[in-house]
């Protein structure tokens, strides 16, 4: 493993003193081919298998285009939510004090330690017709259990603490000169904020929507309850891969997911032309 | 500019007025905002679990915990967990070492294919095994031929567990090991210390917080996970289900105090991890300091 060629000009590892290099990494290799990447590699081999003409025809499939326009729908509209709400409670915790402000910073993570099932069953008791928030949408004819809005709820609660401890590091980093130099110049707060901080946070806010999308996308046990999976209106993707997994329709549930991969790469691979752009113009 | 302003008034600097803060109305507003939004979308989730669960008291709480389907799949759901931690525990830990110690070509392609599961969708990291050894596969005749039952059985949900929670120890670990560097590594070997003792009395005290931190959010998700095992269990009651996929079916039975029964008990792990999460932080912010923020 750590066998370098004879050139001096090239070498795969620098020179150290500290053994376990080669053990380590070639662990380390060894269980990601294993666990990772030869079974990643199984599907795309199983998708590409599929051939042409196979693959396309299950590509614009109806069911299958709705159900990639739900997933990747709702992800954007949750993401955006988050974005807006995340980003001011991250400033709230940031820059204010209150009391309780820890427990309000520890509750952020919750959804990363709340298993996605129990979330889904929360939320859906939550906002059904008789539930807590569902009986008072109700008289405003705002149906949120089992339709797509559902969906949006639930990844809302999946998404919020990817935006909020992307930009929270951020803003404790701002320099408070930079501020009252704005305020010297004259301009208002509302200037300040739109004008020289809100660039300043846009890398970080446009990563933060970038993660809470990708996990939105992919998301299954805390929409699966809420959404009432009808089809073409409010099935997710990842739904509809395990419906031809139970039907033993094996090809179909790897072309979507194989779909499913391209469509979040591609997006996150633009997000990031984004963020490098952003970067220079503001960074 | 700026310098002058802060230097000519620095009581400013450390109050904070009108200039660099909102007006008292704004900031109300915001924390309002604030407030309303993590209470709808944190604090009712987390209260209508316990609410339900003990909606009929605790008697029918307790029965439906005791139920011995409910048993096995907490004993499974510690199981696979026992042996899926430890796994990427190792795996974290072998991998940081190599990142952070070493310098080597394509080292940030590696750390890029290690967080690589944050972004399959569940359901995927599932059906990859599936694909991997169902009986259309390759592999599946020959497993058959073998009686190596790894589909729709306990090793099926330990490989989609280990899958999912592949990234978190290890990316608690690289940033913190890479901050260290390698200096005291270094003096020990000088003073005659050997690889493993290097390792046991050097390295992994200055880790430990840090890997404790990211043990526990492994451990969080390997209890927690749904879609992966789902499409891997085969849901069979009382021998394949884990504590999540439970909940499941006791959901769709129409049993909502069985199912915010063994619901709250996962709750309830959740809520010790962030306890514990937070203290770590509060505590050892500092020898952890490098994994906040990610």
């Amino acid at each position: 493993m750590s066998t370098t060629p004879a050139q001096a000009g090239w070498r795969f590892k620098a020179p150290s003193v500290i053994p376990g290099f080669g053990l380590t990494l070639g662990f380390s290799l060894a269980y990601l081919t294993l666990i990772i990447l030869i079974p990643l590699a199984g599907l795309l081999w199983r998708s590409a298998s599929l051939g042409w003409a196979d693959f396309w025809a299950i590509a614009t499939d109806e069911r299958t285009v709705k159900a990639l326009e739900v997933s990747f729908g709702t992800a954007i509209v949750a993401a955006l939510v988050n974005v807006v709400f995340g980003t001011i409670v991250a400033w709230i915790l940031v820059r204010y004090r209150f009391p309780g402000r820890r427990i309000v910073d520890a509750m952020v993570d919750l959804p990363f330690a709340l298993p996605t099932a129990v979330a889904g069953i929360a939320l859906t008791t939550l906002y059904a017709p008789n539930g807590w928030i569902g009986q008072l949408l109700m008289p405003l004819g705002i149906k949120v259990a089992y339709t797509p809005l559902g969906i949006v709820i639930a990844l809302i609660f999946i998404g919020l603490p990817f935006v909020v401890r992307t930009v929270q590091p951020i803003i404790e980093e701002i320099d408070k000169e930079v501020e009252e130099a704005a305020a010297t110049l004259g301009a208002n707060r509302w200037q300040t904020i739109s004008r020289v901080l809100l660039p300043g946070l846009a890398p970080a806010i446009v990563t933060g929507f970038a993660l809470a999308f990708a996990r939105g996308v992919g998301e299954y046990g805390s929409v699966i309850f809420i959404a009432g999976n009808l089809p073409y209106v409010s099935e997710i993707a990842p739904l509809l891969i395990v419906i031809r997994l139970e039907e033993y329709d094996y090809a179909a549930a790897t072309a979507i997911a194989s779909i499913m991969l391209g469509l979040s790469f591609a997006m996150l691979l633009v997000i990031n032309l984004i963020q490098s752009w952003s970067r220079k113009r503001y960074g | 500019m700026a310098e002058q302003v802060t230097s000519s008034n620095p009581g400013r600097y450390a109050t904070g007025s009108a200039a660099t803060a909102e007006r008292l109305i704004t900031r109300i507003i915001l924390m309002g905002v604030a407030f309303a939004f993590l209470a709808i979308f944190l604090v009712m989730p987390l209260v209508i679990v316990f609410t339900e669960a003990f909606s009929r008291g605790l008697a029918p709480f307790l029965e439906n915990i005791a139920d011995p389907d409910t048993l096995s799949a907490i004993r499974l759901t510690l199981i696979v967990a026992a042996i899926s931690v430890p796994l990427n525990l190792v795996f974290g830990v072998a991998a940081a070492w190599a990142i952070a110690k070493f310098e080597f070509k394509g080292k940030a392609f590696l750390i890029t294919l290690i967080d690589l599961p944050f972004s399959v969708s569940p359901v995927i990291s599932g059906l990859v095994y599936v694909l991997l050894f169902g009986s259309t596969s390759l592999l599946g005749p020959w497993l058959k031929m073998h009686g190596i039952v790894i589909l729709f059985a306990v090793p099926g949900i330990v490989l989609a567990t280990v899958f999912v929670t592949f990234p978190f120890v290890a990316r608690e670990l690289i940033p913190l090991m890479q901050e260290q560097g390698t200096g005291d590594e270094e003096a020990a070997l000088s003073l005659g210390a050997n690889g493993w003792q290097t390792f046991w009395f050097v390295t992994l005290p200055n880790i430990k917080w840090g890997l404790l931190y990211g043990v526990l959010l492994c451990n969080a998700r390997a209890m927690g996970e749904f879609g992966a095992v789902s499409v891997v269990s085969g849901h069979i009651r009382g021998v394949t289900n884990t504590m999540p996929l439970h909940v499941e079916i006791l959901y769709n039975e129409y049993n909502a105090v069985g199912a915010f029964a063994v619901a709250s008990l996962l709750a309830g792990l959740a809520l010790v991890t962030l306890v514990l999460k937070t203290l770590l932080e509060m505590r050892y912010g500092a020898e952890i300091a490098a994994t906040r923020g990610h």
